[in-house]
């Protein structure tokens, strides 16, 4: 140790209060008890970080002290205790934020070290391995999303309910994503005519089920997640118990009786549900938040005639256009699953790929919905015979 | 004279206008002057004396269920948009 490192650290010592550890501990407990504010702060590298940390703290690496402090402690009249490995580089940490203007800061004497030594509760950072860490690299740059946003994401189950035209974008980013578990219900075999648009699929494997091909697209694609499929077609009878296993629902079925269903489900289990249609060169998004914005039957209380049942219709779309909407929901689900930016809640968003326009319509709960009001009841709804004429 | 932009299964009833133009001060009574150029519009949209509960009515981007239905007021420059619900998804 130099002569005028010992020279600084003794200034620092004069101008920043100690505290032991237990006194730290003490304070968290109380913390936890009457609310008493103040923030800990972890100035150790992140591979220290890594090793374990003192639950309740925050990490701030002392080399993004200076520039990260303000984002996270906003308030300088704020206590903020610091720590590192032995008390030092804490010490010193404290003494550049009181220059910063920070008027109450504490050092943790001994630091992590000692705090361990003493037999005090530790907690291990859950992380991403190396392969996930540049897997998802360009996901851990923006701040919105970054490690613990990633980690939600491969913690999230997704359930498809199809794997044709909009589950197919949807389900391909989303396993790009990392969503750590999508649930594919889908009965029905891969056609040629499918192939258009649904690009989970290939030509190889025309006759194979879809949930099966969708399976090995997208282990291929991205081997952190787990695929479930379910050959079967969402009914009564598995309708609650699917719902309820999965946080969010993407819904890209074709037909009116699954929708309604789906939905009634989904209030009963309190699931989101991304909601996305398309006929022709049209589409439309909206998120169906349980009990916070409206539900599918406030919307539509009941199905329409066959006449205007556009999937029922041999109707047609463009190929790219369920790729558009299909990857809106993806987006949306995305923005649910982490708790960022707002969500179609409430909210229709329509597109017109032939004028290349996007417009917004603005939907609201019907206190008197059957499903989701006041004195509604999903669980014993009718769900309607399928209504169309020609089958989808 | 106010814009009405039809949703695509509705076009055929309109001679395959995406949007046509129709006038009245409220909601009602610009319906009533769009069935007069397009008769077979009215089956779909107000079959009886109430809106179909197949089709959302919206006055610039609001359900007018929850405006005031048929006596919602329409402005000259509004935009009335005709949307039934939608299924398709493959």
């Amino acid at each position: 140790m130099g002569e005028a490192f010992r020279e600084i650290l003794r200034q620092a010592r004069q101008h920043v209060p100690e505290w032991s550890s237990a006194q730290v501990n003490e304070a968290l407990k109380q913390r936890k008890q009457n609310d008493s504010d103040f923030t800990l702060v972890d100035v150790r590298e992140k591979t220290e970080w890594n090793e374990g940390y003192i639950p309740g703290a925050i990490h701030v690496p002392r080399g993004h002290l200076e520039s990260q402090i303000e984002e996270t402690v906003p308030d300088k009249s704020k206590r903020v205790i610091l720590y590192c490995a032995g008390g030092v580089r804490s010490l010193m940490a404290a003494n550049t934020l009181q220059q910063m203007g920070y008027d109450d800061v504490v050092s943790m004497a001994g630091g992590f070290g000692q705090w361990k030594g003493s037999g005090l509760d530790f907690q291990l950072p859950r992380i991403l391995n190396e392969a996930q860490s540049k897997r998802y690299s360009r996901h851990l740059l923006v701040p919105e999303v970054g490690e613990q946003g990633q980690l939600k994401l491969l913690d999230s189950k997704v359930l498809f309910i199809g794997a044709g035209g909009l589950g197919s974008p949807a389900a391909l980013y989303l396993a790009a994503a990392g969503v750590g578990t999508i649930g594919i219900i889908d009965a029905d075999v891969v056609d040629d005519s499918n192939l258009q648009r649904q690009v989970l699929h290939n030509t190889e494997r025309i006759g194979q089920y879809k949930a099966e091909s969708a399976r090995i697209t997208l282990t291929a694609l991205n081997p952190d997640v787990k695929v479930n499929t379910y050959i079967e077609r969402l009914d009564e009878t598995n309708v609650k118990q699917l719902v309820s296993e999965y946080d969010l629902i993407i819904d890209g079925t074709d037909n009116f009786p699954t929708r309604y269903l789906l939905n009634d489900a989904a209030l009963i289990y309190n699931k989101p549900v991304v909601h996305g249609s398309v006929f022709r060169f049209e589409g439309q998004v909206t998120v169906f938040q349980p009990y916070q914005g409206p539900c599918y039957r406030c919307l539509y209380p009941s199905p329409p005639p066959p006449a205007l049942a556009p999937s029922c219709a041999e109707a047609g779309v463009l190929g790219v256009l369920p790729g558009i909407i299909g990857l809106l929901q993806a987006t949306e689900a995305i923005k649910v699953l982490l708790g960022i930016g707002e969500p179609l809640v409430g909210r229709l968003l329509t597109y017109d790929a032939l004028s290349g326009e996007f417009n917004e319509l603005r939907l609201f709960r019907d206190p008197n919905c059957p499903a989701c009001g006041e004195h509604g009841h999903p669980e014993d709804l009718p769900t309607y015979a399928d209504v169309c004429a020609i089958p989808a | 004279m106010a814009k009405v932009r039809l949703a695509p299964v509705l076009r055929s009833f309109a001679g395959g206008s995406k949007i046509v133009n129709a006038q009245g001060d409220t909601l009602g009574a610009l319906l009533t002057n769009l069935y007069q150029s397009y008769p077979s519009l009215k089956e779909q949209i107000q079959p009886e004396q109430e809106l179909s509960r197949f089709v959302n009515v919206y006055v610039d981007d609001q359900d007018v269920r929850y405006l005031q239905g048929l006596e919602t007021p329409v402005s000259e420059s509004a935009t009335v948009t005709l949307l039934p619900a939608m299924a398709g998804g493959r």
